[in-house]
C-alpha cells in the first residue's frame, strides 16, 4: 500500500503550494520542515477540511480526491490528531473516546476500547472532564479517540508542539508503541528533528510549499539533510550483547558494530541510534596502531564528500560498499585536503560511546510486526 | 384564581401574556436556531440580504411590522388567505396572532444571541468530528447543539423577557381585545387612558416587573446548572 499526495494551490496572499509525495505504508511518514512550509495544509487537504485548487490523493487503492472526486471528510476515514487536541468540551474523556468508536465502520478492524485505554495509559483519566486534563493527557485522549474511530490512516499535525519537553518525553513512548503496534499507517507532521528521527520510517522534507526530498528517514538524513549544521546519521540496529565489566553494550546495525554505554535493554531489542556528524573523528592511515579513548574505531570507506557551509564538508562513510547504513562526519575542508579524502578511500572513524544516542528501544511485545 | 390584588379580568391578562410569550418563544426558537446556524456559516450566498430581513423588525417601527403582518396574514393577504382556505384558521385579532406578532418582534434578538454562541464554538471541533466519521447533521446534533445550549437558553430567556413587553406590533395586528389579545402592556396602556386608572396600572406594572425578573432568574439558574454539569 502507498500514500500518494499531489496538490497545487495558490492562496489569496500569492503564496503557492506544489506538494507531491509518495510513501510506502504501513509505517510512519514524517512531514518535516519549518512552520509555514505547507505541512498543515497538506494534512487539511488529506482529511478533507481544505480543498486545494487541484489535488490527487490516494490511500492504497482508495481515491480520496482526484479529477471529479472529492470525498467528504467524514467519508475519508483519516483520524486526525491536532496540535491543540480538539477534545469535545461537553463530553467526558470516555465520551470523547466513544465518539470515535461509535462511528467506526463495522467492517474496519482495529484495537478495541480496552486495548486503546491500555496502550495509551488512559485508565486513570476515563471519568475526568476534558477541562481538567493536562496538555499531555489531552493529546493522549485525542490519539485514543482517533484510534477508536478505526481510521485507514492516522494524521498527526504537530501533536507535541504545544507541550513542554517533559510532557513530550511522556508521550513519545506511546507514539513509538503505536509505530510498532498494528499496521496502522501514520502521517506525522513535525518541525522537531528529534521527533522525526525517533518515529518516522519515511521522511518528506517540506520547504516553501514544495516537497524537496522524500524517502527512507536514514537516507534523507544522510542525503538531503547531511549538510545541515546539526546533521546526524541514523542507524537501525539491534542490541547484540552486553559487557557489564566494561560498562558497555554492543549494537549491530547493518554492517556496523558499535559500542555504547551499557543499556537497560535485553539482547535482541531493536532500536534506533543517531550519531551526530560533528562528533565523528577521521583517522588515516587505517592501519595505524593507536590507543584511543574512543570506544569505536570503525574501518570505513568514503562513499561521498559534500560541501557544507563555507569551510566545511560532510564525509559520507560506509562500512562496506553499497550498504544502506552510513555514518556522517563533518570536518573542515582543510582536513579533507590534509587526509587526502576522496570517494573510495578507506580510513578509520572514531566514535565515542557517549556520542551515540539511543533514540528508542522498542519494547519486545510490540515488535510482532513482520520484517 | 382571583387574588386580592387583581380582578379576574386582570388575571386573565396575566395568563394571556404568559401564554402569548410562551407560544411566541416556542415558535420563534426553532426558526431562530435555523436562521442563526445559516448566518453563522463561513460561506453563505445572500447573507447580507438574509441578515437584513432577520433584523428588519428590530429597526422598523413596531407599528409598521404589525401592519406588514396584517398585509401578509390578513384574511385577504397571501398567507392569511391560504390559512383560511386550508384550515379555516385566522390569525388576525386572535391570541395566536398576538403570539405571531410577538414572535416576529423578538426573533432578531434571539437570532443574535444564538448566532453569537454558535460563532464562539471552535470550528476545529467540527473538523475533528468530521474526521471521526460524523456527517453534517450528526455534527450539528452532537457537537454544535450541545455546545450552543447555553446560548439557546439565553436566547429563550431574552425572547421571553422581550415578549412580555411587546406592544406596537401586537396592537396593530391582533388588536387589544380583553380576554383574547389584551396582554399586560396593552392592559396597562388601557388603564392609563381611564381617569383614575393609575392604581390599576401600577398593580399590573408590578406584576409585569415580577414576571420579567422571574424569567431572568430562572434562565440564570439554568445556565449555572448547565455550566456546572
Amino acid at each position: 500500500m502507498t500514500l500518494q499526495v499531489r496538490l497545487r494551490h495558490r492562496f489569496a496572499t500569492g503564496q503557492a503550494l506544489d506538494l507531491s509525495l509518495q510513501a510506502p505504508l504501513p509505517g510512519i511518514v514524517g512531514l518535516f520542515g519549518p512552520s509555514g512550509a505547507g505541512k498543515s495544509t497538506l494534512v487539511s487537504a488529506l482529511c478533507g477540511a481544505f480543498r486545494p485548487d487541484w489535488s490527487e490523493i490516494r490511500l492504497g487503492d482508495r481515491v480520496l480526491s482526484g479529477p471529479g472526486t472529492w470525498l467528504k471528510p467524514e467519508a475519508r476515514r483519516i483520524g486526525t490528531v491536532f496540535q491543540d487536541g480538539r477534545l469535545f468540551p461537553h463530553l467526558s474523556v470516555t465520551g470523547n473516546l466513544r465518539y470515535g468508536a461509535k462511528r467506526a465502520p463495522a467492517s474496519a478492524s482495529g484495537p478495541g476500547f480496552d486495548e486503546v485505554v491500555a496502550l495509551l495509559g488512559l485508565e486513570p483519566l476515563l471519568r475526568r472532564r476534558t477541562r481538567a486534563l493536562s496538555g499531555g493527557e489531552r493529546q493522549r485522549v485525542a490519539i485514543g479517540r482517533a484510534l477508536l474511530s478505526r481510521p485507514a490512516l492516522l494524521a498527526m499535525d504537530e501533536p507535541l508542539s504545544a507541550l513542554d519537553a517533559p510532557r513530550r518525553a511522556e508521550i513519545l513512548p506511546f507514539l513509538a508503541r503505536l509505530r510498532a503496534h498494528a499496521g496502522l499507517p501514520i502521517l506525522y507532521v513535525t518541525h522537531q528533528r528529534a521527533e522525526a528521527m525517533q518515529l518516522c520510517d519515511t521522511l518528506a522534507l517540506v520547504e516553501a510549499g514544495r516537497v524537496v526530498a522524500c524517502g527512507p528517514v536514514a537516507a534523507i538524513l544522510s542525503g538531503a539533510m547531511a549538510d545541515r549544521p546539526d546533521a546526524a546519521a541514523l542507524l537501525e540496529g539491534v542490541v547484540s550483547g552486553h559487557e557489564p565489566e566494561r560498562g558497555l553494550s554492543r549494537i549491530e546495525a547493518d554492517g556496523f558494530a558499535l559500542s555504547v554505554a551499557i543499556l537497560p535493554l535485553d539482547v535482541g531489542t531493536r532500536l534506533r541510534v543517531s550519531v551526530p556528524a560533528h562528533e565523528v573523528v577521521l583517522l588515516r592511515p587505517e592501519g595505524a596502531a593507536l590507543r584511543t579513548s574512543a570506544q569505536n574505531a570503525l574501518p570505513m570507506r568514503v562513499r561521498a564528500i559534500r560541501p557544507a557551509g563555507e569551510a566545511e564538508a560532510v564525509v559520507v562513510l560506509e562500512p562496506r560498499p553499497g550498504g544502506n547504513a552510513v555514518l556522517l562526519a563533518r570536518v573542515t575542508r582543510d582536513s579533507v585536503a590534509r587526509l587526502e579524502l576522496a570517494a573510495g578511500v578507506t580510513l578509520v572513524a572514531l566514535v565515542k560511546a557517549a556520542s551515540v544516542s539511543v533514540l528508542n528501544g522498542r519494547e519486545r511485545e510490540w515488535t510482532s510486526r513482520p520484517g | 384564581m382571583p387574588g386580592p390584588l387583581l380582578d379576574p379580568g386582570q388575571w386573565e391578562a396575566v395568563r394571556l401574556t404568559l401564554r402569548v410569550a410562551l407560544m411566541a418563544v416556542g415558535g420563534a426558537l426553532p426558526v431562530a436556531l435555523l436562521l442563526a446556524s445559516l448566518l453563522a456559516r463561513p460561506v453563505l450566498p445572500g447573507r447580507p440580504l438574509l441578515d437584513a430581513l432577520v433584523h428588519l423588525p428590530m429597526v422598523l417601527p413596531p407599528v409598521v411590522t404589525g401592519w406588514l403582518l396584517l398585509l401578509l396574514f390578513g384574511l385577504h393577504g397571501p398567507a392569511g388567505a391560504v390559512l383560511w382556505r386550508l384550515f379555516r384558521a385566522r390569525l388576525v385579532f386572535t391570541g395566536a396572532g398576538a403570539a405571531l406578532a410577538t414572535g416576529v418582534m423578538v426573533l432578531p434578538l434571539m437570532v443574535r444571541t444564538i448566532r453569537l454562541s454558535l460563532e464562539a464554538i471552535d470550528p476545529g471541533l467540527q473538523a475533528a468530528a468530521a474526521g471521526l466519521g460524523a456527517g453534517r447533521l450528526d455534527r450539528f446534533a452532537t457537537v454544535t447543539l450541545p455546545l450552543a445550549t447555553p446560548g439557546v437558553l439565553a436566547a429563550a430567556a431574552v425572547g421571553y423577557a422581550a415578549s412580555l413587553g411587546e406592544f406596537g406590533a401586537v396592537i396593530t395586528f391582533a388588536g387589544s381585545i380583553p380576554g383574547r389579545t389584551q396582554t399586560l402592556p396593552l392592559a396597562i396602556y388601557q388603564a392609563l387612558q381611564v381617569p383614575g386608572g393609575e392604581a390599576v396600572a401600577g398593580r399590573l406594572a408590578t406584576v409585569s416587573i415580577v414576571l420579567a425578573l422571574l424569567g431572568l432568574f430562572l434562565s440564570e439558574l439554568l445556565l449555572r446548572r448547565l455550566r456546572r454539569r
